[in-house]
């Protein structure tokens, strides 16, 4: 029954138009309520925001932070955590380390600490969904969820090749709920596929992927489909064909185009940009304009950016044949994990150098993307982390498409190529407080439908970041003064507060339990574990868990 | 007088039938998952007689043992010096010597759920323990091998579906993982291998011919320790380097051998080399390890290859991924100075025992009273100890303080995980009168939380 409120701090709510307004923010039992009207209902606790900044807590839309591909790069890594600064146990918090792919309660607290409240993992295989829910159970304070790997899923595959548009509605549908996850991820649709049976890749969209006899282009037109079927609450998420590969663009272009007006989220689409040729690195040149273009004219496409910043970094991805890719590109150790029926997934150390004209190229791509996409509803940031970097970096990000002398300043030191084949030092715009507010926390819980988030209007979830105004951006979002969720103080002075366990977010739609036989004989057929062994029960649900409503039309 | 001899007469009559039909009480578990190896085998069938297991089907020798041949724990749930004394005393002196302690040291976990796990390396991280898991006297090197090197995985079902070439190198399924070969690797149909075992070639390497080796279609015996030769020279073969034969003496294969290993290596459509303690723990260790991990990663220029441990005890791949997300280390963790630092040989178990650091520990579902070297055992029976298990063995019964914990799996649901990182739940058969080892670490977390809180308070 307690009341918090938060007296006079200036509110960036975009959700609403509030644009550095001063008001009071009421929250009472985790929720934003209105200002209470009743003489003696007085506030238990009452926060000074005077002077300060008011934000919802930031929603991070794509990131990797739990599961088995997350842990195999912790596992494989020590040296990358050997000199980095860690996290010390309090006596109230768990110890952890960081480098570029932290540990469970780390990456809890550090993102609370950024004022980030709610996560989402961006590629789970179904098999392993158990393991990224234990993961998400020792992540502790932030809310979350993951995006389940569907785009090389064999029955899924199958139903797609056969036009059966119903097997497929009905066995998404029953795959989230019993893996209890968020959303459709497509990464590399075909291609993963393609590299387990012995082949190369694909590098286009209709290419035959062989044995399931479809194509990338049927896979991405079906779940598009199926997830607005269904009445997901986020649109397929989508990782191109062809991440990486200069020349790239093309693949970008003909998968926007073969959504034929479909919901979709593309994701760190600055991967996804590259004009040039795969074998001639001294064209490889940015082909973002051509690309945010399509952005620009079709409002139900959005996209997450998967910048790059320049240091060290662990890359990790659900796209096998990128990690061997990877490897051979850099010399540097490799893993790979396939899964059965299911996924695959690569890791390789990476490293991003200013002095490296693709690196730099790269970085510049990654700027371009925030700054020529006319609408911030429509743009998230992310690093992808921590494939482009670490989600430490976020307040860089900031200060960079705020502040546009310090973006000069690195584009002086950059490789000097850069200059003529990015439009970047021409682009003079410079993002306000209330666009960062929109790119990330209003923008990203509105693509993920996430009512309750990224916003401060009544009926939200008591998530709130104070932070002090100040004119060095940097400073600023890397030290929140203070970060509330659920209405209690969880960081302060840069100090965990409370240690709350966070909600995982699942979706559960409906589907034809007729269908489920034929899902089973299938499952049966293959898996080597049994039917009746795979769903997820709900203990594994970190705080009980919320599930969010489908709107199935 | 005659009136009431007869009611309590009847009385013990109704007693004595219930107890008779509580004992024939049947049930059946579909589903239920084994632990005894790392296949955790997930569709053994228990039928359940009161709290006996009379059946296990598709068990294979090892499961069933482990299924009919449970006891029941015998004796208090909680020991201190080899006396019964309640849980709470228990817990108490327990904490006590955790938290006094300078140098703690926490051992074992890999016969217990994942949520146990997690509630063990909370105590370690709370006291400052070093804590390791028999990890580091099994596939550990391995482990290292994969830090140097990277891997090249799949899970089971790749291999049931895909794989025409599989190798066993330094391991004997027959008699270590009965079912691997039926329900995985050699034997099942899968969706590109329609015929089975006939679209397979099946490579066993190992040191003697073992009751695994008629199963192979070639059968390699190499030298002992000339694994790591071998392996080089097959790396050099696959780049297509020149071998001599005068390489190859004392090696006990011959040039010819290796090269038509090679070509079917390179020729095959899914290979996979599953490889066991004959290579993590023989002379070389990880360098073994890391010869076969590269050997497999060098192969996927020509087609898919993988490479895969064959991991012993149930959970102990759980143990190494509950370690690993929650300190980002996988096993031999210090957590002395606030936060965790890693060093195989440094923080690992049987070097912090035998070389006498350890100034007191606690062991979790294992037995290194019953195994490990002279100077660990020693040093061990000279520190106080906690320990947890199901039965009684050389190490709770040198333990300070024992508890009697029920068996994961049979009594206690939770999480476990297979040797290619597969999550499985357990469905246990029936409840045991002694609490899980979750029950019992939880309350020790608490009463470990409170100590420390008191002795901060006093020292301020």
């Amino acid at each position: 029954m307690a009341i918090t409120v938060i007296k006079g701090g200036k509110i960036y709510d975009p959700t609403h138009g509030i644009n550095g307004e001063v008001r009071d923010i009421w929250i009472k039992d985790g929720k934003i309520i209105a200002p209470p009207i009743e003489p003696d209902s007085l506030p238990e606790k009452v926060i000074d925001a005077t002077g300060r900044i008011i934000m919802p807590g930031g929603v991070d839309m794509h990131c990797h932070i739990a599961g088995p591909k997350v842990n195999l790069a912790r596992k494989m890594r020590p040296e990358d955590k050997r000199y980095a600064p860690h996290v010390s146990r309090t006596a109230l918090t768990r110890s952890g380390t960081i480098g570029s792919v932290p540990s469970t309660f780390a990456t809890g607290y550090l993102y609370a600490g950024l004022g980030y409240t709610t996560a989402f993992d961006a590629a789970v295989p179904p098999l392993s969904a158990r393991h990224a829910h234990e993961e998400l159970q020792d992540t502790p304070i932030i809310d979350k969820g993951f995006y389940l790997l569907m785009g090389n899923n064999h029955y899924a595959l199958e139903q797609i090749a056969k036009n059966d548009n119903e097997k497929l509605r009905s066995f998404t549908a029953w795959l989230l709920e019993s893996a209890k996850g968020y959303a459709i991820k497509l990464v590399n649709p075909g291609g993963v596929e393609v590299w387990k049976s012995g082949g190369a890749n694909i590098s286009e969209i209709d290419q035959d992927i062989g044995h399931f006899n479809c194509t990338p282009r049927q896979i991405i037109q079906g779940l598009s489909q199926t997830a607005m079927d269904i009445g997901l609450p986020h649109a397929v998420h989508i990782h191109c064909n062809n991440l990486g590969i200069p020349g790239n663009w093309r693949t970008t272009q003909a998968t926007m185009d073969a959504l034929e007006g479909r919901r979709a989220h593309l994701t760190h689409i600055q991967f996804h940009s590259y004009g040039g040729e795969p074998d001639d690195q001294g064209k490889f040149c940015s082909k973002v304009q051509e690309l945010a273009e399509f952005v620009n004219s079709h409002p139900e496409v959005t996209v997450d950016v998967g910048q790059v910043l320049f240091g060290e970094t662990t890359s990790m991805t659900g796209d096998g044949p990128l990690g061997y890719y990877l490897h051979k590109v850099t010399g540097k150790k490799w893993t790979s994990a396939d899964t059965e029926m299911e996924a695959g997934c690569g890791i390789v150390p990476m490293v991003y150098k200013e002095k490296s004209f693709v690196n730099a190229l790269q970085w510049a791509i990654g700027l371009e993307w925030y700054l020529l996409v006319k609408d911030p509803w429509q743009i998230a940031m992310s690093t992808d982390h921590p494939n482009g970097g670490s989600f430490l970096a976020y307040p860089e990000i900031i200060q960079l498409l705020m502040d546009r002398t310090y973006r000069q300043e690195i584009l002086k030191r950059v490789h000097p190529r850069v200059l003529e084949r990015s439009c970047l030092k021409d682009l003079d715009r410079e993002y306000t407080l209330n666009e960062i507010a929109i790119i990330t926390r209003a923008g990203p819980a509105r693509m993920l439908g996430l009512k309750n988030k990224g916003h401060l209007g009544i009926g939200a979830d008591g998530d709130v970041t104070i932070y002090n105004e100040s004119s060095n951006i940097l400073a600023m979002f890397e030290l929140p003064y203070m970060v509330i969720k659920y209405g209690k103080v969880v960081v302060e002075k840069s100090e965990i507060r409370l240690q709350v366990p966070g909600n995982t977010l699942h979706v559960s739609p409906s589907f034809d339990p007729g269908l489920v036989g034929d899902i089973r004989k299938w499952f049966e057929s293959y898996y080597t574990i049994q039917f009746e062994n795979y769903p997820v029960t709900d203990e594994y649900l970190s705080g009980g868990g919320t599930m969010i409503p489908c709107n199935k039309k | 007088m005659f009136i009431f001899l007869r009611c309590v007469l009847l009385k013990k009559i109704d007693n004595h039938e219930g107890a008779l039909s509580m004992q024939n009480e049947l049930k059946v578990v579909s589903n239920a998952t084994c632990t005894f190896c790392g296949c955790v085998c997930d569709d053994i069938e228990l039928t359940v007689e009161g709290n006996h297991i009379t059946k296990a089907k598709n068990a294979c020798v090892l499961g069933k043992a482990w299924f009919l041949n449970h006891q029941a724990g015998e004796g208090p749930v909680a020991r201190i010096r080899g006396k019964e004394a309640t849980v709470e005393e228990a817990v108490e002196e327990a904490a006590r010597i955790l938290v006094d302690a300078k140098f703690p040291i926490i051992y074992g976990l890999s016969d217990t759920t994942c949520e146990a796990q997690r509630v063990t390396v909370a105590i370690a991280d709370w006291i400052g323990a070093s804590i390791d898991t028999t990890t580091s006297v099994c596939h550990g090197p391995s482990g290292m091998a994969f830090q140097g090197v990277g891997e090249i995985t799949c899970s089971l079902g790749e291999v049931r579906n895909r794989a025409d070439l599989v190798i066993f190198w330094g391991s004997n399924p027959a008699e270590s993982h009965p079912r691997h070969w039926g329900r995985y690797s050699t034997m099942p149909k899968g969706l590109f291998v329609p015929n089975g075992r006939k679209d397979r070639t099946v490579v066993l390497v190992d040191v003697r011919r073992t009751k695994s080796a008629p199963a192979a279609d070639i059968f390699l015996q190499i030298k002992p320790r000339k694994d790591f030769e071998v392996l080089w020279m097959l790396r050099a073969l696959v780049k297509g380097l020149t071998i001599n034969e005068a390489d190859l003496i004392d090696t006990g294969v011959t040039l010819e051998q290796l090269q038509n290993l090679v070509d079917k290596m390179k020729a095959c459509k899914f290979g996979v080399l599953f490889f066991g303690m004959g290579l993590s723990m023989t002379r070389g260790k990880h360098l073994n390890v890391e010869a076969a991990l590269a050997l497999a990663r060098d192969l996927n220029a020509f087609t898919r290859f993988y490479a895969n441990p064959m991991r012993g005890h149930g959970n102990v791949t759980g143990a190494d991924n509950v370690v690993s997300w929650q300190t980002g280390y996988p096993f031999g963790v210090n957590l002395g100075r606030g936060y965790p630092r890693f060093n195989p040989g440094e923080f690992t178990t049987t070097d912090t025992l035998a070389r006498k650091e350890a100034d007191a520990a606690m062991i979790i579902a294992s037995d290194p009273m019953g195994n490990f070297s002279q100077a660990a055992r020693e040093h061990l029976g000279s520190i106080p100890f906690i320990a947890l298990d199901t039965k009684e063995t050389s190490t709770t019964r040198a333990a300070a303080v024992a508890f009697t914990t029920a068996t994961y799996g049979i009594n206690v649901p939770g999480t476990v995980y297979r040797m290619d990182d597969v999550p499985i739940p357990l469905r246990p058969a029936f409840e045991s009168p002694y609490p899980s080892d979750e029950k019992i670490l939880r309350a020790l977390e608490k009463k470990v939380l409170h100590l420390l809180k008191e002795k901060l308070q006093a020292s301020n």
